[in-house]
């Protein structure tokens, strides 16, 4: 099992925690993630690694409570409790070419913790990095000093103006390109919607745009099938063939369909789990 | 004794007692309930002990049939047991799901022309695997330890058994497996009602107690590559055994609608997360009250057979060849039959319907008729034209072959086939020096006994890489 060292809580919804896997954070690159199951009848969860730290032997994952399992380990997750099982790291690393002279970084929502070390990877790369961030409020915000670091330039957005521009990310793009006519790539994570609009926004001006998908996966090896997305003409297994994929190929209104799949059942599970911890 | 001839023997098989269709339809309980002492006696009878015993060569394995039913004969079944375990090493198992039709049943003389059923051969062997679980043998193996360290990819039948006879020879062994319980399609595809999981539990407990390490949660590919396990880890050879990989579909519209999925989706969620159980376990199922899948082969009627043990309505079969080109095994397409699934033979889907919802509501077929031979042999199915019809249906299961696993041809430089599978000598060596591999990565999907065979084949090769002695 997999035991966790620390959590930080950043709003009612969102945490990060850190755990002890060292031969993991050796092998971790930027853009891959990891599936865990919190206890032996949970369901398989997979989560963006976050960061991960080589010395300390730690693998940081940052969790949007969503539904009954993430809730729930919103609950469980805590310094000193393990996780039942962790699989990873999976996927293929996401692509820091040094031919990437300068790079957009975006990242909304659950993306801003995953942006995180692919812009850091970037930088080592030797890239000039733009990080543009979205919040809702500014009293969401978390790690901007750790971005400021890394980043040559940096635009905060919130939905409502409460700190850097008041918008969408969308219109943080728009304004790093502006300045930057010379940007050779855009590289965007968070819900679904948000990185299909960046990927009409960078269409126009033709800009590789890389975004990382997250269907519902069941193993994320490359088994199950489940994971399918459309990209360009092809069917991809983004357990196993992404998570990162060229945005501009991606049918993104498949990827809304399928992430329904489950909602009858998920609502059932979530009122369920509400309904028991009220009662506790 | 005077020889036995097919008019001296029992002409009826001995008799194994199954569960009423109706009744097994709505449970998971085990569907047929083996041989009791007094019937497997019976069914030995049975045998010829034939000279040149046909049914050997059609076993991968090459069990020596009439030699373990002449053990069971004097009632010396530990003996039994230990003389088929010199060729087997999943008894339990593969009595249960071998395709003995088309192999060692397939050929023996009692069944060879003369309108008998043949000897219940792997109905023995079950027999014989469960009363050694049920008396905990365990083959008495003197391990004497050497300082070889080997890792074994994967924890299906290949792995386990290349794993079981490297841990015999005295080799440290250590099973990397990428999900959190071991025991492969054993685990995650075939159900409980054909294989209880207390089978595959028994064998890999078998394997613990031969000092095998098991490792879960452990990508290789990912969490370290094949290079660092030979090159960082120290480990002096690695079998690779990782099964089979994603499954096809067949690029018809409507595939990617809400209640589309493979079969070993299917049955990855309810065998290994217990979609069935849910909401007690967290993973959901999904499925619907028509359910429809396509293909016929063992992970096709395991879908349906599934299907209908939680709660569908109807289930119906969709397959584009008839009847005799079936390719599951025979006793399974009987019970399906039983159970009372709708086979469509000669019928091909070309269109998945949608609702507005983007739900599944119904598929769109194509009668077939059988044309020329093609390479396979079997007579190609043609579309009749203009023979178009409907048929509704709210899940869409697809169980019609799969591809290779990429990863470890991504992570590593060992040689693949131009369809993407490990590439091998006869003795299962790979390109890469010390790595060998065997089961459905190197032969694509094919069946438990032929992957235990390879992985018993490939311990072999690797005793003799390492340069030990018998
Ligand atoms: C590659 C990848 C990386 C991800 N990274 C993160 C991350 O870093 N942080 C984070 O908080 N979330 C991440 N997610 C999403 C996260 O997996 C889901 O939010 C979580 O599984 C929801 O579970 P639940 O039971 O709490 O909610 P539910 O109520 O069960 O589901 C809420 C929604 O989440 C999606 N979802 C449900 N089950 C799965 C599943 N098995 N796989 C994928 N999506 C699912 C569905 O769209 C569903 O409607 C990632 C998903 C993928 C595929
Ligand atoms: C539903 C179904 C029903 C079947 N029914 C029958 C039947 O009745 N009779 C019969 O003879 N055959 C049947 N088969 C076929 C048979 O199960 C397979 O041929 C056999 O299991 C192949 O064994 P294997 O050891 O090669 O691989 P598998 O059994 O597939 O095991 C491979 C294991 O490796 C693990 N793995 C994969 N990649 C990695 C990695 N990179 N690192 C670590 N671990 C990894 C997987 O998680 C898995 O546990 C059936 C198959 C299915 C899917
Ligand atoms: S292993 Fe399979 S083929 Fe061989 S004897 Fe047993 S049932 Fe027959
Ligand atoms: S072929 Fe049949 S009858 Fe002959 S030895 Fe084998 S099992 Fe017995
Ligand atoms: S999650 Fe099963 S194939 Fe990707
Ligand atoms: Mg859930």
């Amino acid at each position: 099992s997999f035991p966790i060292l620390t959590r930080t809580d950043f709003s009612k919804s969102t945490f990060l925690i850190e755990i002890e896997h060292p031969v993991m954070a050796k092998a971790a690159k930027p853009g891959q993630f990891v599936i865990v199951m919190l206890h032996d009848l949970g369901e398989r969860i997979p989560l963006t690694i976050a960061d991960f730290d080589r010395e300390k032997g730690t693998i940081t994952l940052v969790v949007q409570a969503v539904g009954k399992s993430t809730r729930e380990m919103q609950l469980l997750c805590r310094p000193g409790r393990e996780i039942y099982a962790m699989l990873g790291p999976l996927g293929i690393p996401s692509d820091i070419s040094s031919k990437t002279k300068k790079v957009i970084c975006v990242g909304g929502g659950l993306g801003i913790a995953p942006i995180y070390p692919q812009a850091r990877a970037f930088k080592e790369a030797g890239a000039h990095v733009i990080g543009v961030l979205g919040f809702r409020s500014s009293n969401l915000m978390f790690w901007e000093e750790k971005f400021r670091a890394i980043c040559d330039d940096f635009i905060i957005c919130t939905d409502d103006g409460s700190a850097g521009i008041h918008g969408l990310v969308t219109q943080g793009i728009e304004a790093a390109i502006r300045e930057n006519p010379d940007v050779d790539e855009v590289v965007a994570i968070g819900p679904p919607v948000m990185m299909r609009a960046c990927t009409e926004t960078t269409r126009p001006y033709g800009i590789k745009t890389m975004v990382s998908l997250n269907p519902i996966m069941v193993d994320g090896t490359g088994m199950c099938g489940g994971c399918r997305v459309k990209v360009g003409d092809a069917i991809k297994f983004a357990c196993v063939d992404g998570p990162d994929f060229d945005g501009h190929q991606v049918d993104f209104d498949d990827l809304f369909t399928r992430l329904q799949r489950y909602r009858p059942e998920e609502a059932a599970a979530m009122k369920r789990y509400s309904d028991s911890c009220r009662r506790l | 004794m005077a020889r036995k001839t097919i008019r001296s023997i029992p002409q009826q098989r001995a008799d194994m007692p199954v569960q009423e269709p109706e009744i097994r339809a709505r449970n998971f309980d085990e569907v047929a309930l083996g041989f009791d002492l007094e019937n497997a006696l019976l069914e030995c009878e049975r045998c010829l002990m034939c000279p040149q015993p046909a049914c050997i060569e059609g076993c991968p394995v090459k069990i020596d049939i009439p030699g373990f039913i002449s053990k069971m004969l004097e009632k010396d079944f530990r003996g039994a047991y230990e003389h088929m375990t010199d060729a087997t090493q999943l008894p339990a198992v593969c009595g249960r799901v071998c395709p003995q039709e088309d192999q060692c049943e397939g050929v023996c003389a009692v069944g060879a022309g003369t309108g008998l059923e043949p000897v219940a051969i792997g109905r023995l062997e079950r027999f014989l695997g469960d009363m050694a679980i049920k008396e905990g043998w365990q083959k008495s193996a003197q391990i004497e330890p050497n300082r070889f360290r080997v890792a074994i990819v994967g924890s299906g039948p290949a792995g386990m058994a290349c794993a079981a006879d490297l841990a015999k020879a005295g080799c440290a062994v250590t099973i990397y497996e990428a999900f959190h319980v071991p025991g492969g399609v054993l685990r995650y595809g075939i159900p409980e009602f054909r294989l209880p999981k207390s089978v595959v539990d028994a064998e890999i407990a078998n394997l613990k107690a031969l000092g095998v390490d098991i490792q879960c949660n452990t990508l290789v590919g990912r969490l370290f590559t094949i290079d660092q396990m030979l090159d960082d880890m120290g480990y002096d050879a690695v079998f690779i055994g990782v099964g089979a990989g994603t499954p096809h579909f067949m690029d018809i519209p409507g595939e990617n609608l809400n209640g589309v999925l493979s079969a070993n989706e299917l049955l990855t969620r309810c065998n290994l997360m217990h979609a069935g159980d849910f909401p007690k376990f967290d993973t959901p199922l999904g499925l619907g009250k028509r359910v429809a899948v396509i293909g016929s082969g063992n992970t096709a009627m395991d879908a349906m057979r599934v299907s209908l043990r939680l709660g569908a309505e109807q289930v119906h079969c969709i397959y584009r060849r008839s009847e005799i080109e079936c390719p599951a095994r025979k006793e399974e397409l009987h019970h399906a039959q039983e159970e009372g699934i709708e086979f469509h033979w000669l019928t091909n889907p070309v269109e998945i319907l949608g609702d507005a919802n983007n739900n599944v509501r119904g598929i769109r077929c194509v009668q077939m008729e059988l044309g020329e031979p093609d390479n396979s042999g079997r007579r190609r199915p043609v579309a009749v034209e203009g023979s178009e019809f409907d048929f509704e249906a709210d899940t869409v299961v697809y169980a019609i072959g799969t591809s290779p696993n990429p990863i470890l041809g991504q992570t590593s430089s060992i040689g693949l086939n131009k369809w993407g599978y490990i590439d091998t000598d006869d003795d299962l060596s790979t390109s890469l020096a010390g790595v060998y591999a065997g089961g459905d990565i190197v032969t694509g999907a094919a069946t438990v006994i032929k992957a235990m065979g390879a992985g018993r084949k490939a311990a072999d090769s690797i005793r003799r890489y390492l340069g030990l002695r018998d």
